[in-house]
């Protein structure tokens, strides 16, 4: 860290046991609404942590806001030790450029409910496409990359089909080798199975509890998928209002939970048949 | 009146000359007006350039061609050619129209396309050349087409700034040989024989992708 900085742009120390994520009071606004009030919260390398809460709770804006699809009204995030919605100006922080997002976001990647695949590429296309014009990776690599990848969630077989030519679920699972491919070091989920068909859900699941046992990447999963949850994640997180209401281990978020907003949430998820 | 067919074989060479002005005219300001509205439709997301050139393309749209290609050719130097001006105003003219085109295109691709462009960190220039435009143009395909056969129908406006296409050339052979009904008649039968096989090719087209 260079002798020069003064204590807003002070950081987790470098080195083992530093967060990979950090919300220091983070508010963000649409307007009037106010979605995340003075938020405080931090994920560990290779943590995998799930978010669960009410709809409007604001969880899928903290999604967005990792991936720079929104910027933050008042605080900041950090991202591996460095500061990720601000940057470094000479001694304090300024909101960030586009160009250092640009760069930060790398490490980031993100599945979407709605799967947003190219629909004018094939699938090798989709996922070939940002190792070759972000990461710089020959077409050979990326190829390799792509069929090694299709071949993990089970589609090596789609690789030269359109988008269009695949159910919900194989198309989801191209989107997660899409995602993988740019070897992110966190990956945000949101609700990624949720516009599925009942019966393709599990195998998106699946993919998704492999990724997680074979790798170590930071996972921050919404969902409403509680068996997937309790297995896969270190942590649930229960949001409401734009505040974290409760936090803890899945077995007793699930099993014990201590808020009664927790409670009334968990049974109004189990009443809806998610 | 009866048809004269030696004096239709005698005029029918000048009148295809017209015919391949036309023709010319159409073409290349019909690409004029494929990039420029291109372009157009791209720039006009650029915060303040953005709106500039909206009104200016605004205008342009809102202003008859004739008056406009009038209003230019009088401007220019002597050097340059009608057909020059001609083709330039018609390809600009119509590149008001086609942005609009364009734009429509580009706002009917789902916010899903940019957001997960910017999740895999594709500099702008692969967002828009690889996934926006490729998509948008897709699909605004058959309505582009279409201005290619209104841009054939205007060319004749041309003749006001003395180019002489297909319509001029008819009328100054009918002015000079006293002699309207084939020279008009057959002018008329050949822009049908290039207007019906376009009209044919962009429905076939309009088809195609439509289905996509
Ligand atoms: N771009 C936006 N403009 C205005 N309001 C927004 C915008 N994005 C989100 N909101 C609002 O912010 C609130 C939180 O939204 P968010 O999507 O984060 O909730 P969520 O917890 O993911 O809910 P759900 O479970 O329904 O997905 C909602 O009230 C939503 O309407
Ligand atoms: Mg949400």
């Amino acid at each position: 860290m260079p002798p020069s900085e003064t204590p807003s742009a002070e950081t987790p120390q470098g080195g083992a046991g530093q967060p990979q994520i950090v919300f220091d009071q983070v508010v963000k606004r649409f307007g009037d609404l106010t979605v995340l009030d003075h938020l405080d919260f931090s994920v560990e390398p290779g943590e995998r942590v799930t978010l669960i809460g009410p709809s409007g709770s604001g969880k899928t804006t903290i999604l967005r806001l990792l991936m720079t699809l929104e910027k933050v009204t008042e605080g900041r995030i950090d991202v591996a030790g460095e500061p990720f919605s601000h940057m470094r100006r000479g001694n304090h922080l300024v909101p960030a450029s586009e160009s250092y997002l640009r760069r930060r976001r790398r490490s980031i990647g993100m599945v979407f409910q709605q799967f947003n695949l190219f629909p004018n590429m094939t699938v090798r296309k989709n996922v070939i496409e940002a190792p070759v014009h972000v990461l710089g990776l020959s077409k050979g690599e990326a190829n390799e990359r792509a069929e090694e990848l299709l071949d993990l969630v089970g589609l090596g077989d789609k690789i030269d089909a359109h988008p269009t030519q695949l159910s919900g679920g194989q198309q989801q699972r191209v989107a997660i080798a899409r995602a993988l491919a740019m070897r992110p070091d966190i990956l945000l989920l949101d609700e990624v199975t949720s516009a599925l068909d009942p019966e393709l859900v599990a195998g998106v699941l699946d993919v998704l509890r492999q990724v997680a046992e074979t790798t170590d990447i930071t996972m921050l999963c919404v969902t409403h998928e509680m068996a997937f949850a309790r297995d896969v994640s270190h942590r649930v997180l229960m949001f409401d209002k734009g505040q974290i209401a409760e936090e803890g281990p899945p077995e007793q978020i699930f099993e014990d939970p201590r808020e009664d907003r927790t409670k009334s949430f968990l049974r109004s998820v189990l009443d809806n048949g998610f | 009146m009866i048809w004269d067919f030696e004096f239709t074989g005698r005029i029918l060479p000048d009148l295809l000359g017209g015919l391949w002005v036309t023709v010319q005219l159409t073409v290349i300001g019909y690409l004029i007006a494929l990039s420029l509205g291109l372009a157009v439709a791209v720039v006009r997301r650029v915060r303040v350039v953005g709106p500039i050139v909206h009104g200016v393309m605004e205008f342009i749209r809102t202003t008859p061609l004739l008056v406009q290609a009038v209003f230019v050719f009088a401007l220019v130097p002597p050097e340059i050619s009608a057909f020059t001006v001609g083709v330039v105003v018609l390809g600009v003219h119509y590149a008001a129209y086609t942005a609009e085109v364009y734009r429509s295109g580009i706002e009917g691709v789902a916010k899903g396309q940019w957001e997960a462009a910017r999740a895999l960190s594709l500099p702008v220039s692969r967002t828009w050349g690889a996934i926006v435009l490729p998509q948008a143009i897709r699909k605004v395909i058959p309505a582009l087409g279409n201005y290619l056969i209104a841009m054939f129908k205007d060319t004749p406006l041309l003749f006001a700034i003395t180019v002489v296409e297909l319509l001029a050339t008819a009328q100054r052979i009918g002015a000079a040989e006293f002699r309207y009904t084939e020279t008009i008649t057959l002018a008329g039968l050949l822009f049908l024989l290039v207007s019906i096989p376009s009209a044919i090719l962009i429905r076939r087209l309009e088809r195609r992708y439509a289905a996509v």
